[in-house]
C-alpha cells in the first residue's frame, strides 16, 4: 500500500496540533519554544510531502528556507531567554507582565 | 478692442481686492479715491467700447479661458460685448462711478468705510459679469454674486437692533409711515437673499432645461436651436427663467425684500436696489428675447404681472412717509413698466427705460442720501420740509429727477415712458394701457408729493439738534452728470434705436402719427396733472390726507404694504419655524441623533467589554490568537462550501 499525498499531510496537521497544544497549555518558555520548532517542522513535512507530490521543488526550497530561519529564531529566543533568567531567575511565563496596562 | 472689454471687466475687481486689504483698519480716504478711479477707468473703457460697437458694428467676442469642460459639458469663461450688453455695461459703470464718488462724502463718518467700498466694487464686477457672460451659466455666476454683494451690502450696519412688532402703525417696521424700513438690517439682508434664493432656484431649472433640450448654454446656440423645441418645453424654459427675474426684479409676489432691502446705506439703494441689480430680471428678458418672443402667452402674462406691479407699488408710494421706501416703491412701479415692454416684446424700450431709469432715479437716490445726512438720518418726510433754502443744489437735482421719473418732455423719463405707453397700446392692449397710464398720473402725484414735504412749505424738523447743510462739493459733482443725463438721455434715442436693434427685434407696432401725439398729449397731460395737483393741494393745505382718511381702512392697507409682509410673516415664516422646531425636536434629536448615538455607544461599550481579554498574559494572548485563527480558517471553509460553491 502505497502512501498518498494526504497521509502526510494527516500525520503534518497531527504534530502542528501537538504543537499548538504545547503552546497553549506549558508555561515554561523552553517548552514553548519546543512547541514552536514542533509546529514549524509540521509545516516543514507538509511543504515537502506536497512539493513532491507535485514534482514542484519549490517546496522544499520552502522548508529549507524554514528550518534556517527557526534556527537562528531559536537563537535569538534563547538568548533572551538567558537574560531574562539571569535577571529574574525563572522562565515562568506568567512571569513575562511588564507590559500590563 | 479685447483690452479694454479686460480693463472694463476686472478694473472694479482690483478696486475690491485693493480696499478689502484694508477692511479691518480704520478709515482711509484713498481705498475710496482709488476704487472710484478704477471704476473711473472701467467706466471709460466701456465707453470707448460703445463707441467701437456703434461706428463698426462688430460683436467682441472673447474665451478667457475653460471652466467646466467634463464629458459633453463645455462652458468656457467667455464674455461678449454686444449690441445690448455695451449699453447695459455703459448705465452700469457711469452709474457706479459716480455713486462711488457719491459714497466718499455719504460713508464719510462711517467706521467701516474702507469695507464699503470693497463690497461696492465687489458688485460693480459681479455686475459685469452678469452683463458681459456670453453663457447662461456665467450669467448665473454674476447673478448670483450681485445677490452676495447685496446680501453683505443691506445688512451693512448689522450691528443695529431688532425692532419689534407692534400694531401701532406709526412704529410698526411693516408699515410705510414709521422710522424703520424694516425689523433690522440683519432682517432685510437675509430676506432679500433667501427670497432670491427661492426665485433663483426657478431660473437653474430653466437653465438646466435649457441644457437637457440644447446641450449648450452658449447664446447663440441657445437662440439658433430654441424654436426647434416643442412648444411646451419653451414655455416651461421661459416660465423657470422668468421666476429668475421675478425674484431679482422684486416682481410680486417676491417684491417685500426691496422695500426692506432700504435699510442698507443709500448709495447702496442707489446703485443695487435702483439702477442696477434690481434691472437685472429685465436685462434677462432683454438678453434672451429670442426665448421670449417664441412664446407670446409667457409674454403676455410677464406684461400683465409688471403692469399689476407698477400700479400696485405706485399705490403704496401714495401714503409712504418713509422717504426712501416711497423712492423704492416707484423703482418697483417702474420696474413694471419695463417688463410690460418687455413682454410685450418690445425689447429694446425695455432696455430704453432701464437706461434712463438708472439715470434719473439713481439721482434720486443720491439726493434723499443728501437730504438724509443734512437731517441727522432723518427718513420721514413730515419731519422735513423748507430744505430748499438750505440746499439749493440737491433740491433742484432731486427736481429734476423727479420731473424725469414723472415723464415730462422734455425730459428722459418722457422718451422712453411713452414709448412704452404707445407699445401698449399699439399691441392692442388697453386694459394694460389703462393701468399704466393712470399709473403714470400717480407717479408724477407721489414724487412731488415727496419734493413738497422735504423742500418746502413749513420746518418741522427739530430746529435745536438739525442744522440743515448742502452736503460736499464733489458730491454735488458726482450728482450732476446723472442729472444731466436724466435730462438729455432721451435724444440719444435716434441713436439708440440704431444700436441695439442689430441685436434685437424691430418695433412691430403700426400707430399713426395723429394717434401717437393724441397719447403724448394724454400721457403728458395726466403727469402734469398729477403734479400740479400735488404742489397746489401742498401750497393750499399743507398736507394730503386728512386725519379723518388717514383712520380708513384703504389707507391703512396702503401704508401696511397691502398687508404683505404680516401675511408673509404669517403664512411663511410663522409656520416654517414651527415646522423647523419639529424637525428638531423630532426628526434630529430622536431619529437621527438616537441613531448616531447608538453606533457610538455600541463601539464604546464593545471596546469596555473586550478589554477583560487583555490579561497581559502571553500565554492567555496566544489562547486567543489560535481562537481567532481557528474561528477565520472555519469562517473561509464554509464561506468557500457554502457561499462560493453552494
Amino acid at each position: 500500500m502505497a502512501l498518498i499525498l494526504n497521509d502526510y499531510l494527516i500525520v503534518s496537521t497531527i504534530i502542528f496540533i501537538i504543537g499548538l497544544v504545547g503552546v497553549l497549555r506549558r508555561k515554561n518558555l523552553i517548552m514553548l519554544f519546543f512547541a514552536t520548532e514542533i509546529m514549524l517542522n509540521a509545516v516543514n513535512i507538509a511543504l515537502a510531502a506536497i512539493s513532491k507530490f507535485h514534482g514542484d521543488l519549490t517546496g522544499q526550497m520552502f522548508a529549507f528556507f524554514i528550518v534556517a530561519i527557526a534556527a537562528s529564531e531559536v537563537a535569538i529566543g534563547l538568548g533572551l531567554l538567558i537574560l531574562w533568567y539571569k535577571r529574574y531567575n525563572t522562565i515562568n511565563l506568567d512571569s513575562l507582565q511588564n507590559m500590563k496596562g | 478692442m479685447e483690452t479694454y472689454l479686460y480693463i472694463a471687466l476686472f478694473s472694479p475687481l482690483v478696486g475690491s481686492l485693493f480696499a478689502g486689504l484694508f477692511g479691518n483698519s480704520e478709515r482711509k480716504v484713498f481705498t475710496g479715491v482709488v476704487t472710484s478711479m478704477l471704476l473711473g477707468v472701467s467706466m471709460i473703457s466701456s465707453l470707448i467700447l460703445l463707441n467701437y460697437i456703434f461706428v463698426t458694428s462688430d460683436i467682441i467676442h472673447v474665451k478667457l479661458m475653460d471652466w467646466i469642460v467634463i464629458g459633453n459639458i463645455n462652458i468656457p469663461y467667455g464674455f461678449v460685448v454686444d449690441h445690448v450688453s455695451v449699453v447695459m455695461m455703459v448705465v452700469v459703470t457711469i452709474v457706479s462711478t459716480m455713486v462711488h464718488i457719491h459714497s466718499i462724502g455719504y460713508m464719510d463718518h462711517d467706521r467701516s468705510f474702507n469695507r464699503f467700498f470693497s463690497y461696492l466694487s465687489a458688485f460693480v464686477f459681479s455686475m459685469m459679469v452678469l452683463v458681459m457672460s456670453d453663457n447662461f451659466l456665467g450669467l448665473f455666476i454674476g447673478w448670483e454674486g450681485v445677490g452676495l454683494c447685496s446680501w453683505l451690502l443691506i445688512g451693512f450696519w448689522y450691528h443695529k437692533k431688532d425692532q419689534p412688532t407692534t400694531k401701532d402703525i406709526y412704529n410698526s417696521p411693516y408699515s410705510t409711515l414709521s422710522p424703520y424700513s424694516s425689523i433690522s438690517p440683519s432682517y432685510a439682508a437675509n430676506e432679500a437673499f433667501i427670497m432670491n434664493r427661492v426665485a433663483d432656484l426657478g431660473m437653474l431649472v430653466g437653465i438646466f432645461l435649457i441644457y437637457w433640450n440644447i446641450g449648450s448654454l452658449q447664446y447663440d446656440i441657445v437662440f439658433d436651436k430654441i424654436g426647434e423645441l416643442n412648444s411646451m418645453t419653451v414655455v416651461l424654459i421661459a416660465c423657470t427663467l422668468f421666476i429668475g427675474a421675478m425674484g431679482k426684479s422684486a416682481q410680486f409676489p417676491f417684491n417685500t425684500w426691496l422695500a426692506n432691502a432700504m435699510e442698507g446705506p443709500t448709495p447702496v439703494s442707489a446703485l443695487i436696489h435702483a439702477a442696477t441689480m434690481v434691472t437685472a430680471g429685465v436685462y434677462l428678458i432683454v438678453r434672451a428675447n429670442e426665448i421670449f418672443t417664441v412664446v407670446p402667452e409667457v409674454g403676455y402674462f410677464i406684461a400683465s404681472l409688471g403692469a399689476f406691479v407698477a400700479f400696485g407699488a405706485a399705490t403704496m408710494a401714495l401714503v409712504a412717509t418713509n422717504m426712501k421706501k416711497i423712492i423704492a416703491y416707484s423703482t418697483l412701479s417702474q420696474l413694471g413698466y419695463m417688463f410690460v415692454a418687455g413682454g410685450l416684446g418690445a425689447y429694446w424700450v425695455a432696455l430704453f427705460h432701464l437706461a434712463t431709469h438708472a439715470f434719473f432715479k439713481s439721482v434720486l437716490f443720491l439726493g434723499a442720501g443728501n437730504v438724509m445726512h443734512a437731517t441727522n438720518d432723518e427718513i420721514n418726510i413730515k419731519k422735513m420740509g423748507g430744505l430748499y433754502k438750505h440746499m439749493k443744489s440737491t433740491a433742484i437735482i432731486m427736481i429734476i429727477a423727479s420731473v424725469a421719473l414723472s415723464g415730462i418732455y422734455p425730459f428722459a423719463g418722457f422718451f422712453s415712458k411713452d414709448l412704452i405707453l404707445e407699445v401698449a397700446f399699439g399691441t392692442h392692449s388697453y386694459i394694460l394701457w389703462t393701468v399704466l397710464w393712470i399709473t403714470a398720473g400717480l407717479t408724477a402725484f407721489y414724487s412731488f408729493r415727496l419734493i413738497m414735504y422735504v423742500f418746502f412749505g413749513k420746518e418741522n424738523y427739530d430746529k435745536e439738534k438739525v442744522h440743515p447743510h448742502e452736503t460736499y462739493a464733489f458730491v454735488i459733482a458726482s450728482m450732476a452728470p446723472l442729472a444731466i443725463l436724466a435730462m438729455i438721455a432721451g435724444f440719444f434715442k435716434d441713436s439708440y434705436v440704431k444700436l441695439v436693434t442689430n441685436t434685437l427685434p424691430k418695433l412691430n407696432i403700426h400707430v399713426s402719427p395723429e394717434t401717437v401725439n393724441i397719447l403724448i398729449a394724454i400721457t403728458s397731460f395726466i403727469a402734469l396733472g398729477g403734479i400740479a395737483f400735488a404742489v397746489f393741494v401742498f401750497i393750499k393745505k399743507g398736507g394730503y390726507f386728512s386725519d379723518k382718511l388717514q383712520n380708513r381702512f384703504y389707507f391703512k392697507t396702503l401704508a401696511n404694504q397691502y398687508y404683505m409682509p404680516h401675511l408673509i410673516d404669517k403664512l411663511i415664516n410663522k409656520p416654517y419655524l414651527k415646522l423647523s422646531k419639529y424637525c428638531f425636536k423630532v426628526i434630529d434629536s430622536k431619529i437621527i441623533d438616537a441613531i448616531v448615538d447608538t453606533i457610538a455607544t455600541t463601539i464604546y461599550k464593545g471596546g469596555e467589554n473586550s478589554r477583560i481579554m487583555q490579561t497581559a498574559n502571553l500565554s492567555t494572548a496566544l489562547k486567543w490568537m489560535t481562537f481567532g485563527l481557528v474561528a477565520f480558517i472555519v469562517f473561509v471553509v464554509v464561506y468557500l462550501n457554502l457561499i462560493v460553491r453552494g
